[in-house]
């Protein structure tokens, strides 16, 4: 509840700081401090220090793992700010309007998380979306920038569309708005839903897969990445994406878990399409930052399992696999974004002229490809043991299949790595300061520890408070 | 305590390595380190006491994980062997010069630690993740310093292995839900009661991935490329060490745990080794390069250890044990030999060489001595352990044993071609060139060849080193 307050307000604060200030380098500083304070709401939630006590007539709800997400969401900008902000600002004249829309979209990803009734989940889609189509097109005078948000506004807005078509239908069978299917009279159980609630929940899954780039849904994905600034495709494919995926897992894995029967197939269907498309055409990329983008649709697979299965390992698994997600990609977007040739031939030599970027670049690329003692190694052995869990032939082939995709992404993260260690050339980029030096290492370190103390880092951290 | 030891010396010393600016500092460095890992090493082997022996600490334990490592008679004489050899290839390449030397070095010691990680887990989590650590260093080791076709050779290594951990991955997981205490401990999975399917599915899970890393045919194909492009001091640590990883899996986390389908699918796993072997020593045959050839030849060896695993006998089985060693040592000693001739010369090619024992008569005398350790004749360690495995596969069914004995003669073919081809005939002007073998070389060379001749007379310590594995592996198929 206080960091959707506070995000809002900061938000506002960072819009007239716009008015105010003349000097462009203090907008960063700024959000720096609004994330803090952020953070300090959150543990301030956690500790059931809150501004209100009010839940909307039930339309939001607070619950650990609620308070747990917006807390990666919230460590995620944090490093983004960091090791990002130089860059936001130098996107364009306002910076500090870049930043307030940041923090708009911050305050849609917590009532993505918080939702409990779909006009809420609505809002937040919405709240978090409509930022974003401004800040794909803030490099004006890029063709490829306006492009990429034109193309962005029309594919969301017409999956906005779907969205609320699948609410209604769902009203319509139901009457009522609740995340949670309304219970039957007389203590009747329900195992499948009606045909207009089943077309409703399908109505949803296909909106709220467009919305995290799940296949078949995902041909804007690449463009959009690739169009956007750097600096911001680093925030649309890790803070938002993760935001659109956390509504996700709460209407299906929380609210409709146990009308499994009606969606757990086309779930299955579209995590195996997802892991093969997003895979496969990434091997094919030569640059850089298409192949980031790829590599999202890719992950986005595996965190789709989490949805699948629906079990504790499945929840834990979504936690550590956004947080190592998240951080990993926003290390390597760091990177990105201080190249000015993205091709994997612009890396060749990295590692000669920057060692610890490269180093910490690698560490980053090894946790998403999974390798142990990294967050994303943790992430992806959650998601196989849910999936082990469950048992049956179809959830063991679905397994099997994914670790094999797993392999494949092997191939073009290594791409990267060997092009900055093993490969001789001169790259072109932007100076690397030594402030974000330090930030990649605070970076890596965390992801390491994800990888090697999740529990203590992550999962338990509540305890603590 | 001293099993911690053996895997924090290398890991400690290998990172501050990566810190060192002067490149001869690093290399000493690193061999002091090794040295003193080979000390620990020897220790524990002799050391009995168990609270030597293992160590235990809370790691994970929310997902039933623990960090436990243990030395039994098998983890003992390999925790040697790795010690070992690290002091053999860093002596033996001593004057070899490396582009940025502490980096070089940092990575071979932190090859070292995953590898002691591998050899001591007794904990299913623990040992996945020893698994997949001893490969990067070595992945990193040779895409930086290996031959002009390295980086898609390496990569093509990691790529099979990698999907070979990610199966066994899927196969612990697997496990790990069956298990009814929840835990991943080695000691519980022994405890086990599982279903002949359920085996059956664990089984392929595990064994796909040993099976890469030995390598057994069909799964083989990376290797020749790899250790053909691999900077030698990689090449040993991989043909010599790295194989003894899949022996080791399939030996202390196959075996034991799912005997119906090792009893199920061996004539599968041995049928294949044997062809394996023939298949490997008819390459080997028609191989030029020196490198490759030894790369063929290891397939064919590492074949026949494979093959007298899934017998489970007892003779086999305390073969395939001593093999462990032996097989690491005077392979390494080969491709000392090799790198010798490759330093002087700057070719591997068997066509262009010849008469290297005019000029270079210690060469040519350790040559000769490597070779015949490597065809297995007796009074040479390798003898001994052969023997057995043979002995083992006899009892098994004769015609696997008639047909994978065809493989000691082509061994000896194609060996006896190579030092007849390397060290005999005539001159050329490139070979007249040669200077001998440097003093350390010779040293280090000295010090294999007693090794091979001690343990081909008295090759009792080893075995009393592995009765206990032999013997526990044995009691669970009774």
């Amino acid at each position: 509840m206080n960091v959707l307050i506070l995000s809002t307000i900061w938000g506002i604060v960072m819009m007239f700081s716009g008015v105010v200030l003349k000097k462009n380098g203090l907008a960063t500083y700024i959000a720096i401090a609004g994330m803090l304070v952020l953070l300090l709401g959150n543990i301030g939630d956690v500790s059931n220090v809150v501004i209100t006590h009010s839940s909307f007539n039930n339309m939001l709800s607070f619950t650990p793992f609620n308070q747990l997400f917006i807390s990666i969401i919230l460590v995620a900008t944090l490093f983004y700010f960091l090791l990002s902000g130089r860059d936001i600002e130098a996107v364009g004249k306002n910076g500090s309007d870049y930043y307030a829309l940041i923090f708009f979209v911050l305050t849609g990803v917590c009532l993505s998380a918080a939702y409990n009734n779909m006009l809420m989940l609505f809002l937040g889609i919405e709240v978090m979306s409509i930022p974003l189509y401004i800040l794909t097109g803030a490099d004006k005078k890029n063709l490829k920038s306006n492009e990429a948000s034109l193309k962005y506004f029309l594919m969301g807005s017409f999956s906005t569309g779907i969205m609320l078509l699948g609410i209604t239908f769902i009203y319509g069978d139901t009457g009522s708005f609740g995340l949670v299917p309304p219970p039957l009279p007389f203590g009747m159980l329900m195992s499948h839903l009606t045909v207009l609630s089943s077309v409703g929940i399908i109505l949803l899954m296909v909106a709220l897969g467009f919305k995290v780039s799940a296949a078949p849904f995902h041909f804007w994905t690449p463009d959009v990445y690739d169009g956007a600034p750097t600096v911001f495709t680093s925030f649309m494919a890790t803070i938002v994406k993760v935001g659109a995926f956390v509504a996700f897992y709460r209407f299906f894995a929380q609210g409709y878990s146990s009308m499994e029967a009606s969606w757990g197939t086309a779930m299955a269907v579209v995590i195996a399409l997802t892991l093969l498309i997003g895979n496969l055409t990434a091997v094919f990329q030569q640059s850089a930052k298409r192949m980031m983008s790829y590599s999202s649709i890719a992950q986005a697979g595996f965190i789709l399992i989490a949805i699948y299965t629906h079990n504790e390992l499945g929840q834990n698994g979504f936690l550590i696999y956004t947080a190592s997600y998240c951080l990993a990609t926003i290390g390597v977007f760091a990177l990105l974004s201080k190249m000015s040739d993205h091709s994997f031939e612009g890396f060749n030599g990295l590692a000669k002229k920057e060692p610890l970027v490269a180093l910490t670049t690698t560490i980053c690329l090894l946790s998403l490809a999974g390798i142990p003692l990294t967050g994303g190694f943790l992430g992806k052995y959650f998601m196989l043991a849910s999936l082990v869990k469950m048992g049956g032939l179809l959830q063991f082939y679905l397994t099997i299949f994914a670790v094999l995709c797993a392999a494949v992404s092997v191939y073009y993260y290594f791409r990267l790595i060997q092009a900055m260690y093993f490969k001789e050339g001169e790259p072109v980029m932007a100076p690397i300061s030594k402030g974000l030096k330090i930030g990649l290492v605070g970076l890596v370190v965390l992801i390491i520890l994800l990888g090697t103390v999740p529990y203590d880092l992550l999962l338990n951290w509540q305890l603590f408070f | 305590m001293l099993a911690l030891l053996l895997i924090l010396i290398p890991l400690v010393t290998g990172g501050l390595t990566f810190f060192l600016k002067n490149g001869n500092t690093a290399k000493i460095w690193s061999l002091l380190s090794a040295i003193a890992t080979l000390g620990i090493s020897i220790a524990a082997t002799v050391e009995k006491a168990p609270s030597m022996r293992t160590f235990t600490a809370d790691w994970l334990s929310d997902l039933g994980a623990s960090f436990s490592i243990s030395i039994d008679g098998m983890g003992a004489i390999l925790v040697l062997l790795t010690g070992v050899s690290l002091v053999l290839v860093l002596v033996a390449t001593y004057n070899n010069t490396y582009k940025n030397p502490s980096a070089y070095y940092g990575l071979l010691l932190f090859s070292q630690a995953g590898l002691m990680g591998v050899f001591l887990a007794t904990d299913g989590l623990l040992f996945y993740f020893f698994w997949e650590l001893a490969l990067i260093p070595v992945y990193f080791l040779s895409s930086g310093w290996g031959g002009e076709r390295r980086i898609a050779v390496t990569f093509k290594f990691f790529i099979y292995t990698f999907v070979g951990s990610l199966l066994m991955l899927i196969g612990l997981l697997y496990l790990h839900t069956l298990n009814p205490e929840g835990s991943f401990s080695l000691a519980s999975f022994y405890r086990m009661k599982l279903s002949a399917g359920q085996q059956d599915v664990l089984f392929w899970l595990f064994f796909v991935a040993f099976a890469i890393k030995m390598p057994i045919f069909p799964l083989h194909t990376w290797q020749p490329d790899t250790y053909e492009q691999s900077p030698t001091s990689v090449t040993m640590i991989l043909s010599g060490v790295m194989v003894k990883m899949g022996l080791l899996g399939v030996i202390r986390w196959v075996l034991p745990i799912f005997p119906e389908a090792v009893h199920h699918y061996e004539n599968i796993v041995i049928g294949l080794s044997v062809v394996g072997m023939v298949y490997a020593s008819l390459i080997a045959m028609r191989q030029d390069d020196l490198k490759r050839m030894v790369a063929y030849s290891s397939i064919a060896h590492i074949g026949l250890m494979c093959a007298a695993v899934f017998t489970v006998n007892g003779i086999g089985l305390q073969g395939v044990m001593v093999q462990l060693f032996n097989h690491g040592i005077n392979i390494i000693g080969l491709w000392i030999v090799v790198d010798a001739i490759e330093q002087k010369l700057g070719t591997r090619k068997m066509s262009e060489l010849g008469g290297l024992a005019i000029k270079a008569p210690g060469l040519a005398i350790m040559l000769v001595i490597m070779s015949l350790a490597n065809v297995a004749l007796p009074l040479t360690n390798a003898f001994i352990g052969e023997f057995l495995m043979f002995d083992g596969l006899y009892h098994f069914n004769v015609w696997y044993m008639a047909f994978a004995g065809l493989s000691i003669i082509l061994g000896a073919v194609y060996t006896l071609r190579m030092v007849q081809k390397v060290i005999y005939g005539k001159e050329n002007s490139l070979t007249r060139t040669i200077t001998d073998l440097s003093l350390n070389q010779k040293l280090i060379l000295a010090g294999i060849t007693i090794l091979i001749i001690v343990f081909g007379v008295y090759p009792e310590p080893l075995f009393k080193m592995t009765q206990d594995t032999v013997h526990s592996i044995i009691a669970q198929y009774i």
